[in-house]
């Protein structure tokens, strides 16, 4: 194919690729923007120079860094906690082969697929019973138990395919099932757990119906629900709500960049299954 | 999914066992149904946060009941009201408009561009680009829906809008309008927004499943002088097939179950013009606090994701024995 066929294809996926990060780029040129400027050019100029101020504002009227712990904290406590949860169910059902496997997992499956709507109310409920209503704590416990439900689906068909005679070696060696999960099973599979607790992380991080309806006060919120909560009052200026998503994309986009590699590893192990 | 991982185990352990029995080391191997104590934890914590809770729901909505007393028993009368209740109908409606564009537009786009990235941008002009096309493309799916929430409806705004700005811009003004507040364009506005959200999950998913299609495939067909599109259509699309099955379920189930999208862009309005059977619920429950009849819409919603779920692994599993079976 010669050089002046193949450009013009580049080029359309080059523009392609630049209308999906338009918006973002367009979010971070007003969110630095003075209210003054915004409304004398318009969206689409180009800005006259930085002006933080809307940023600090929105950070300050929000509470954003408080936002920020809940959101790591319950973000980290769910991946570790999912993890290690997933890590016991694959091993009794990838390693163990115990019986009726098939159901077991096929039940962990549909436990991931359900809609969180069948769930949320009785969720609601009985946290409000439990006391646990508008705590960060009934959040981590329900998102460990969603999440859990795929790592194992996911680690269960990797476990599965872990070489027997590694474990067959270590029990003859005296070892016991709990010394081989710890010393063997989890060392190995060590490139799927960090994609699950990667994947597991951001998934936590973005979820937002199960927030939305259990973090009501303004000290638990995440920033999802933060953000999403503000966005559906209509209560920001433009400049307000140029800082709000830019200070919601900020993180994503710093995710995205220390996880990239993780991140597509995993799809990679996902998707082949 | 499932039958298949079961099945392929089934068949691999026989095969692990019979090399055991040969070795003789049978003997050494523990009892199997000891590890069920490893999955002691996860049922139990399963049992209480998802068994008990779905089976709640269920059982709340044969009732009728406020959230605060004790329900009352009405049997069938939420489902049968359901069927007469044209706003339920009209979420599910809204649904298969979100089918089309979270889960076959991205779909079809994505196919396209993933052999577009892989098999040529890759080739002639060097991975590193195609990774950076491809990064470019996945980055909204790495967005909190709330977040592109936001940044969409500031972008759709009718007044000051970028979308409107960029159209008066370059002389179109006639073409401004009211993306989210008009009744007629809502819902493909909102169709437009999820394909952004989306189209990153399926192009990531297929150049993954691209790298595992021998080379050779390619260069006999280019040998061969297949253009372009016939490579796309004869190597491309049957070698990454279960790559697209896979694609296609998951994104479907999450299009039936979106929720975050609709409630930051447009709450279900102007007038139920976005409305959706998860945001029907919620607000069923939450505002207009009838927790009986907002179980009974997800109670139906949950069935149809349930079974739209076991039958596509059902005829995933079925075209990979197929495919299977051809090749051996």
């Amino acid at each position: 194919m010669t050089a002046l066929r193949r450009y013009p294809v580049l080029l359309a996926l080059v523009i392609g690729a630049l209308f999906m990060v338009l918006p973002f780029l367009i979010v971070t040129v007003n969110a630095v923007k003075s209210p003054a400027e915004y409304s004398a050019n318009g969206p689409l100029s180009l800005p006259e120079g930085v002006y933080l101020d809307g940023l600090k504002d929105f950070w300050e009227r929000v509470d954003f860094g408080q936002k920020l712990v809940n959101s790591m904290l319950i973000s980290g406590s769910v991946a570790l906690g999912a993890v290690i949860l997933s890590v016991l169910n694959a091993y009794a059902i990838g390693i163990g082969r115990i019986k009726g496997r098939t159901w077991v997992l096929a039940f962990f499956v549909l436990a991931n697929m359900l809609p969180q709507e069948a769930l949320v109310y009785p969720v609601y409920y009985l946290s409000k019973e439990a006391g646990l209503y508008d705590t960060r704590l009934s959040v981590i416990i329900v998102f460990t138990v969603i999440q859990a439900a795929f790592g194992t689906y996911l680690l269960a068909s990797v476990l599965g395919q872990f070489p027997r005679e590694i474990i067959e070696a270590a029990r003859i060696d005296g070892a016991n099932k709990w010394q081989v999960l710890w010393r063997i099973v989890v060392p190995v599979s060590r490139p799927t757990i960090g994609v699950l607790l990667v994947f597991f992380f951001i998934w936590t991080w973005n979820e937002f119906l199960l927030p939305l309806v259990m973090l009501i006060s303004n000290d638990n919120q995440t920033v999802s629900v933060a953000l999403g909560v503000l966005q559906g009052q209509r209560l920001m200026d433009a400049t307000m709500t140029n800082a709000a998503a830019l200070l919601g994309v900020l993180p994503a986009i710093v995710f995205f960049l220390v996880f990239q590699r993780t991140l597509t590893r995993g799809i990679a192990v996902g998707a082949v299954k | 999914m499932t039958f298949t991982v079961d099945e392929r185990g089934g068949r691999r352990s026989a095969v692990v066992e019979a090399r055991h029995q040969s070795k003789g080391t049978k003997n050494n191997r523990p009892p199997r149904d000891s590890y069920a104590l490893f999955l002691l934890p996860g049922a139990l914590a399963f049992l209480v946060i998802v068994v008990v809770p779905f089976l709640m729901n269920t059982g709340v909505s044969f009732t009728e009941w406020q959230g605060v007393g004790s329900p009352k028993w009405t049997g069938l009368a939420n489902y049968r009201e359901l069927m007469d209740d044209a706003e339920f109908w009209a979420s599910f409606r809204h649904s298969l408009f979100m089918v089309v564009s979270m889960a076959v537009v991205p779909t079809v786009l994505g196919l396209v561009l993933a052999a577009a990235l892989f098999d040529f941008v890759g080739k002639h002009f060097g991975s590193r680009i195609a990774a950076v096309l491809r990064a470019c493309f996945y980055l909204p799916q790495v967005l909190p829906i709330a977040v592109a929430g936001i940044v969409w409806s500031w972008i759709l705004a009718p007044e000051n809008g970028s979308l409107n700005e960029l159209l008066k811009a370059v002389g179109l003004g006639g073409l401004q309008q009211d993306w989210l507040g008009d009744p007629d364009l809502a819902l493909y506005s909102v169709m437009g927004v999820m394909v952004w959200v989306q189209l990153g999950f399926p192009l990531v998913i297929f150049m993954a499943g691209l790298q595992r299609v021998d080379p050779q495939l390619y260069e006999a067909a280019e040998l061969d002088g297949a253009g372009w599109w016939r490579r796309f259509w004869h190597v491309t699309l049957p070698q990454i097939r279960p790559e697209i099955y896979v694609v296609l379920l998951w994104c479907t189930i999450a299009a039936l179950k979106v929720f975050g999208a609709v409630y930051v862009l447009t709450k279900g309005g102007p007038g139920g013009a976005t409305d959706v059977p998860s945001y029907f619920s919620f607000t069923t429950f939450f505002e207009k606090t009838q927790v009986g009849y907002g179980a009974a819409i997800s109670t139906v919603l949950t069935v149809i994701v349930l079974l739209l779920a076991v039958v596509g692994l059902k005829l995933q599993t079925r075209a990979e024995d197929a495919e299977q079976g051809v090749v051996r």
